[in-house]
């Protein structure tokens, strides 16, 4: 089986400080991977390199394109990866008001990433805009209203209903559940779960939570001081853990 | 053929934060459970039954050695091979129940069909037989499991642990905290499980238990490092 994406050595550095360095994995399709480490590790950045949103100092992101088959996106031309980024990847935000537009109906929110992929029809955009509000668990007679009347979590299910709207093969996701309470968190964390098996998407989320990966990842990486430092399955490294480092993560989690 | 093979087996833990502390737990453990077999991991407390039994599921990682299920080889496999084995042939149930807050029960027994591919009528209906079974009230079953007692939570583990027929299955203590009649419907289970053809390996405290569906007994502590307690 081909991975839907090859990452090679992937480093970036911010003048003298380090983000990341030299980062490799291979990522299946219907694997979802976490990333976890403590602020500043790296993950994020690592994410953003991956995503197209900053470019790497060196290294190959390699995506199984649905055309062309595997090409390596930190070369390819702008216009083809943002078109990438439009289609096959989507990025969920931390903040859902990086990835929402505030000022546009919840309806339109959905709607602009199909324009954006050709729909034009009126009455198509509006009934798939329908039926995602429903599949996010938002009332359908909210469509006309603006993101800003929304509460923190159902923001949060409007910029996955605007992501998954358009059929993407790949999502990235930075801090999905940061900063929700643990019961909006908990349905957020089932709507990704059931959107993962029943689209066979593949997944690759940031979080410092280990809880929220023990439930939603398969494969788990370890980040340390912009170095990836162990990885394996998601159980196997938070209850068997080799590395010093993530020995010492796993130990301090506060027991509830 | 066996479809559980353990060679060599050797588990030492490095406590990095400890002083670097080595300790080698199990030195060269070996045996094979055929389809249709049950084995029980005997030893005393302490003894390595758990981190053995934790070691065939992939969920702590062998030191050197060899463990194949269903020909696959969990120290040397990709974590995808292992999750591929975990969906199709291995199943666990272990004695802590772990689920996302606030999905129905119903669902979290059919969710090892649903993940397979089975479509949800004919999961859903084998998740309720299994309930049924297992004596969770029918109103129950569209809450949260977590909100139940530990018996519950413990018979909807072994519900989950069986809506697949996987051929090769670890049993964590499965009768442990179970009244007598439930506890009869889990052996029943295991001897189902057995007469389809299913490897198993199990820890039982529960001495009946274990003479009534294990056909040999593994003392585990014949596995631990010379000088070691």
């Amino acid at each position: 089986m081909t991975p839907l994406l090859q990452v090679r050595n992937i480093s970036k550095h911010y003048g003298a400080r380090m983000g990341c360095t030299d980062v490799g994995f291979d990522l299946y399709p219907g694997e979802v991977m976490g990333i976890v480490g403590e602020s500043g590790s790296g993950k994020s950045t690592l994410l953003n390199c991956l995503a197209g949103h900053l470019p790497p100092d060196k290294g190959e992101v390699i995506f199984d394109t649905r055309a062309d088959g595997p090409v390596d996106t930190v070369t390819m031309s702008e216009p083809a990866r943002r078109m990438l980024s439009r289609t096959d990847w989507a990025f969920v935000h931390q903040h859902a008001r990086d990835g929402l537009r505030m000022t546009v109906s919840a309806g339109g929110n959905i709607g602009e990433r199909l324009m954006a992929v050709g729909t034009r029809h009126y009455g198509d955009i509006r009934s798939r805009a329908t039926d995602w509000l429903e599949r996010v668990e938002i009332d359908e007679n909210r469509i006309d209203d603006r993101p800003s009347a929304f509460s923190g979590g159902m923001q949060q299910r409007l910029q996955i209903a605007r992501n998954l709207v358009t059929g993407p093969r790949l999502v990235f996701m930075d801090e999905p559940t940061g900063g929700l309470d643990v019961s909006v968190q908990a349905r957020l964390l089932d709507l990704v779960r059931g959107l993962v098996r029943e689209m066979g998407l593949s997944a690759l989320i940031v979080t410092h939570d280990l809880a929220v990966v023990r439930l939603l990842a398969d494969r788990l990486m370890v980040m340390k001081d912009g170095h990836l430092v162990e990885a394996g399955l998601t159980d196997q490294v938070l209850d068997d853990p080799q590395h010093g480092y993530t020995q010492l993560l796993v130990s301090s989690v506060l027991q509830v | 053929m066996a479809m559980i093979e353990l060679n060599g087996v050797v588990k030492t833990f490095v406590l990095h934060n400890q002083g670097g502390a080595v300790i080698e737990v199990m030195r060269d453990a070996g045996f094979s459970v055929a389809p249709g077999e049950c084995v029980a991991l005997s030893g005393a407390s302490g003894a390595g039954k758990s981190t053995l039994m934790r070691m065939i599921y992939g969920n702590y990682l062998a030191s050197a050695g060899q463990i194949r299920v269903a020909g696959v080889d969990l120290v040397q496999a990709e974590p995808r091979e292992i999750l591929a084995l975990r969906r199709e042939s291995l199943g666990y149930v272990s004695q802590f129940l772990r689920v996302v807050p606030r999905v129905p029960t119903l669902q979290v027994v059919a969710e090892p069909l649903l993940t397979l591919g089975v479509d949800a009528e004919t999961a859903q209906a084998r998740a309720a037989d299994l309930l049924r079974r297992l004596r969770i009230p029918e109103p129950l079953w569209s809450l949260s499991p977590t909100t139940f007692s530990g018996g519950e939570q413990q018979r909807v583990n072994i519900a989950r642990g069986f809506a697949h027929d996987y051929p090769a299955l670890l049993l964590d203590e499965p009768t442990a905290s179970l009244d007598a009649k439930n506890r009869r419907t889990v052996l029943d289970l295991i001897l189902d499980a057995k007469a389809r053809g299913a490897a198993i390996v199990g820890i039982f405290h529960d001495a009946a238990a274990r003479a009534e569906v294990c056909d040999r007994e593994i003392d585990v502590s014949e596995f631990a490092p010379r000088g070691a307690a």
